[in-house]
C-alpha cells in the first residue's frame, strides 16, 4: 500500500516538475545575458516587481514595525503602485525584534528569487540575525528604523555589505541627550538602564560616554533581561545611586514597565526620565501610564525634515486616519523611494516587457545615491551605508492619554517639541 | 553489580564536579553577602524594600504553583498550558476592572470592586481550564505520559494566540485603582499598599485553597486520588470529577493571580502567562512538586531570592548588570535544591507507583 502511494506520488512529482519546466522555459526570448556579479531578477511580462518589508509586527513593539510599513506602502502609492507599468509587490515578513526572528525572516526572503530589495529591519538585533543570510543570497536591505552605530561603521564586515540605512546612527541620538541632559536640563548625575538589546546597549553607552565627557557623573549602569516584569528591586538599586536623570532607551515592553513603576521606588520620585526613538509611540502611554507625563522621548526632529513632511502626514492621514504610530514613517519613505530611484537605473527593460535587475548593480546604485531629495533631508549614502541624515530632537510628553498621541499637530502637539 | 574501572572514576569525577559546584556556589553567595553588607550601599528601608516586593512577586508564584502542584499531584502530569490560564485570568479580570473603574463604582466600593475583578479573573480561569481538561486532556488520560505533555504544549499555544486573534498583539494598561495608590508606613517605614494588598489577597487565597483540600469532603476525595486513582475509584469516588475540580481550583488560583499579577504590574498581553508560568513551575519543584505547602513556599522563596539576590550577591562581586542575572539566580537555585534535596524543599510523598 505505502509502496504504491510512494510510487504514485513520485510519478505526480516528475510529472509537475516537468510541466513547470516546460511553462516557464517556452516564452522566453531572451535577448539579455545576465553578466552581474550576483546574477539577476528577471521579472516576466506579467510578473510584479516584488520588494519585501521586514520588521516587527508582532508583540510590543509591533508599532515600530508597523509605522515603517506605512511609509513604504505610502511610497508605493506615491508610484501609482507601478514601476515601469508592471504592478509592484510588496510582501512583509515578522521579524519579531530579535536576532533570532530576523535570522527566521532572512532564510525565508532569502529563498525567493522573485525579491528585487528589501525595506527593513526596524530593530538592529535583527539586522544582527538576519543580514549575513541577506548579504549572501545577493539581496540588499535599507533599514528605515535600525539606530545601532556599528552597522554602518566601517569596521562592520563584509556580511553588512546589502546593508544600508536611512536612520540616523545612535552615535548621535545619544550625544543629543546626553547634551540635552547636561546643558538644558542641567542635570549632573545620570543613571541608565538597558534591555540587553544590541540597540539599547550600545545607545546608552554612547550616552554615557558623552555625558562624562560633558562633565556629569554616570552613578549606575543597570540592564534587566527584556521579558522582565519586575523593575522595582533594579531601580531600588538605581535609587541607592541617587541619580538626577534616567536614561533607557529601551523597547516599549520594558519601557513600560520602567515608567510605570519607577515613581513607588523610595529615592526616585522626582527623577527626570527619558527614552528614546524606541519607545517614541502611543503604546508607551498605554503600557506606562499616568507616570509618562513629563518624560522625555529623543526622536528624529520632524521640524528639521527638508521634504514636504506636511504632505505626508496628510496622505498618512487619508490612507491609516488618526496619528503615525512611530516615529521612522518618513524614514520608510525616502528608503523606498531610494530602492526604486536605483532600480531606475539599473533595470533592464526588454521590448515584450521583461525586466531584468543586475543584483550587485543595483546594490552599487544605491551605494551611490547622492543628494536624494528625500522627506527627511537630502541624503547621501556612505560607502559604508550611511545615508541618513541625522537631526534630534527631545520631545516631552504633554499627556499621558494615548488617544491625544499626534506629534504633528500644529497647535496641541503631544509630544511636543523642547530641545533643540 | 560489576564495575569497571573507567565507570567508577566516571562517577567519582561526576561527583567531584557536583560537589565543587556546590561549594562555589556556596562560596560565591557568602563572599558577595559578607562584601555587600560591608559597603554599606543600602539603607535598612532599601532592605525591607527588596524583600516586601520579593514577597509580593513570590505570593503571586505561590498561587500558580499551586495549580502545577496540584494538577501533577493527582495525574503525574505537568499543565504547561496553565501559565495561559493565569493569562486568560488577567484579561478577564480587566475588562471588569476597566468597566468597574469607568462606571466609577470602583472609587465608591474600592473594597467590593477588588473582590468582584478578582472572582471574575477566578471565573474566567477556571472556564478556560474545564475546557481545556476536557478537549485536551480526558481523551488522553490513559496515554503515556508524553502524550498529554506534548498536547499541554499545544493547548498553551492554542490559547496564546487565541488571545492575540481576539485582542490583537499590543499591550493593554490595567486600569489604576485610587484606593490602591500610595504607601502605608510600618514602624517609619514605608511600604506600597497595592504589593501588601495583593500578597495578603494571596496568602487568604493559599489559606481558603488549603482549607478545602484539608477539611472538606471532595479535599479529601481529591487526596485520595492523588495516593492511588484506581483504589479511589474503588472506594467509590468519581474520579472525573475529582480531576476536574482539581483543574478548577487550580485554575481559580491562576486566575486570581492573574488579576493581583496585572495591579502590581499594570499591563498585560498575550504573552503575559509565560514567564510566570515558567517561573512558578520552578517553583513549584522548588518546593517539592504535587505538595501543596511546598508550592506557596517554594513560591515565596524564589521570589525573594530573584528580588534581593542580585543585590545581596552579585552587586559587590564586580558583577556588571547583575539584574540581567535574575534568571540565572532563580535556575541554579532550582539546580542547587535539586543537587541538596533531589525531592524539592518540602518534598513529595512519592506515591509508589510513580
Amino acid at each position: 500500500m505505502t509502496k504504491r502511494l510512494f510510487a504514485i506520488l513520485s510519478v505526480l512529482v516528475l510529472a509537475s516538475m516537468l510541466i513547470a519546466a516546460c511553462g516557464s522555459k517556452a516564452p522566453a526570448a531572451a535577448t539579455y545575458t545576465c553578466t552581474d556579479a550576483l546574477g539577476c531578477v528577471t521579472i516576466g511580462p506579467s510578473d510584479p516587481v516584488h520588494i519585501a518589508y521586514w520588521g516587527v509586527l508582532s508583540g510590543a513593539d509591533s508599532s515600530l514595525g508597523e509605522d515603517s510599513k506605512r511609509g513604504v506602502e505610502i511610497a508605493i502609492d506615491d508610484m501609482g503602485g507601478k514601476f515601469q507599468n508592471h504592478s509592484i509587490l510588496l510582501t512583509t515578513e515578522d521579524a519579531l525584534c530579535t536576532p533570532e526572528g530576523g535570522a527566521t525572516a532572512a532564510t525565508k526572503l532569502a529563498t525567493d528569487t522573485s525579491i528585487v530589495g528589501l525595506i527593513g529591519s526596524s530593530c538592529s538585533d535583527e539586522t544582527v540575525g538576519g543580514i549575513a543570510t541577506l548579504t549572501k543570497a545577493g539581496l540588499t536591505t535599507i533599514s528605515p528604523s535600525n539606530t545601532r552605530p556599528v552597522l554602518t561603521s566601517p569596521d562592520r564586515g563584509p556580511d553588512y555589505a546589502g546593508y544600508l540605512r536611512t536612520a540616523h546612527s545612535d552615535a548621535f541620538q545619544g550625544k543629543a541627550v546626553a547634551e540635552f541632559a547636561y546643558n538644558y536640563l542641567k542635570v549632573t548625575k545620570a543613571a541608565t538602564l538597558h534591555d540587553g538589546s544590541t540597540y539599547a546597549q550600545a545607545l546608552q553607552q554612547v550616552f554615557a560616554d558623552e555625558f562624562k565627557k560633558l562633565g556629569g557623573t554616570i552613578v549606575a549602569q543597570e540592564a534587566v533581561a527584556k521579558d522582565a516584569t519586575d523593575m522595582k528591586p533594579v531601580l531600588t538599586t538605581i535609587a541607592a545611586a541617587g541619580p538626577e536623570f534616567l536614561y533607557y532607551p529601551v523597547f516599549v515592553a520594558v519601557g513600560g514597565f520602567v515608567t510605570a513603576q519607577v515613581r513607588d521606588v523610595a529615592g526616585l520620585e522626582n527623577v527626570k526620565l527619558a527614552g528614546s526613538d524606541g519607545i517614541f509611540t502611543a503604546d508607551l502611554l498605554k503600557a506606562g501610564g499616568p507616570n509618562t507625563k513629563g518624560m522625555y522621548l529623543s526622536s528624529p526632529d520632524f521640524s528639521a525634515f527638508t521634504g514636504d513632511y506636511a504632505g505626508f502626514i496628510a496622505k498618512h492621514k487619508a490612507k491609516y486616519g488618526g496619528s503615525t504610530l512611530s516615529t521612522f514613517h518618513a524614514h520608510a519613505y525616502d528608503a523606498t523611494n531610494i530602492l526604486f530611484a536605483a532600480l531606475t537605473k539599473v533595470a533592464v527593460v526588454e521590448a515584450d516587457g521583461t525586466i531584468y535587475v543586475p543584483r550587485q548593480a543595483l546594490r552599487d546604485a544605491i551605494y551611490a545615491t547622492k543628494d536624494f531629495k528625500g522627506i527627511t533631508g537630502n541624503l547621501t549614502c556612505s560607502q559604508y551605508g550611511d545615508c541618513g541624515a541625522p537631526v534630534i530632537a527631545v520631545y516631552e510628553i504633554m499627556n499621558s492619554d494615548p488617544a491625544s498621541w499626534n506629534p504633528s499637530d500644529a497647535t496641541n502637539p503631544n509630544p511636543k517639541k523642547i530641545w533643540p | 553489580m560489576r564495575t569497571s574501572f573507567g565507570e567508577r572514576l566516571l562517577d567519582l569525577a561526576v561527583s567531584g564536579f557536583l560537589w565543587g559546584f556546590r561549594i562555589l556556589i556556596v562560596l560565591v553567595v557568602v563572599l558577595g553577602t559578607f562584601l555587600t553588607i560591608r559597603a554599606g550601599k543600602y539603607t535598612g528601608e532599601q532592605w525591607i524594600d527588596f524583600v516586601v516586593f520579593g514577597i509580593s512577586q513570590g505570593s503571586i508564584y505561590a498561587l500558580i504553583a499551586l495549580g502545577y502542584t496540584m494538577v501533577y499531584g493527582i495525574l503525574r502530569m505537568i499543565n504547561f498550558a496553565h501559565g495561559e490560564i493565569f493569562m486568560s485570568g488577567a484579561f478577564g479580570g480587566y475588562f471588569i476592572a476597566t468597566w468597574l473603574t469607568v462606571s466609577g463604582f470602583m472609587d465608591k466600593y474600592p473594597a467590593l470592586g477588588f473582590v468582584i475583578a478578582i472572582l471574575s479573573g477566578m471565573l474566567v480561569s477556571t472556564l478556560i481550564a474545564l475546557l481545556v481538561e476536557r478537549i485536551a486532556y480526558r481523551p488522553l488520560r490513559g496515554a503515556p505520559r508524553l502524550v498529554p505533555l506534548i498536547s499541554a504544549i499545544g493547548a498553551s499555544f492554542f490559547l496564546q494566540y487565541t488571545f492575540r486573534g481576539f485582542f490583537g498583539p499590543g499591550v493593554y494598561a490595567y486600569p489604576s485603582i485610587t484606593a490602591l495608590d500610595g504607601e502605608w508606613m510600618f514602624f517609619g517605614v514605608g511600604v506600597l499598599k497595592v504589593q501588601i494588598i495583593v500578597a495578603i489577597a494571596a496568602f487568604v487565597m493559599m489559606g481558603i485553597l488549603y482549607s478545602i483540600v484539608m477539611f472538606t469532603k471532595i479535599g479529601k476525595a481529591m487526596r485520595a486520588v492523588s495516593e492511588d486513582k484506581d483504589v479511589a475509584a474503588l472506594m467509590g469516588i468519581d474520579v472525573n470529577r475529582i480531576i476536574v475540580s482539581t483543574f478548577a481550583l487550580g485554575a481559580a488560583m491562576a486566575g486570581a493571580a492573574g488579576v493581583l499579577y496585572a495591579l502590581t504590574y499594570r499591563q498585560i498581553n498575550f504573552f503575559t502567562g509565560f514567564t510566570p508560568g515558567i517561573k512558578a513551575f520552578t517553583a513549584a519543584v522548588l518546593g517539592g512538586i504535587g505538595n501543596i505547602p511546598g508550592a506557596m513556599v517554594g513560591g515565596l522563596v524564589l521570589g525573594i531570592v530573584e528580588s534581593v539576590g542580585p543585590a545581596l550577591f552579585l552587586d559587590s562581586l564586580g558583577i556588571p548588570r547583575p539584574y540581567q542575572l535574575k534568571d540565572a539566580i532563580a535556575y541554579i537555585m532550582l539546580v542547587m535544591i535539586l543537587l541538596f534535596r533531589p525531592s524539592g524543599i518540602l518534598g513529595e510523598r512519592v506515591s509508589k507507583k510513580a
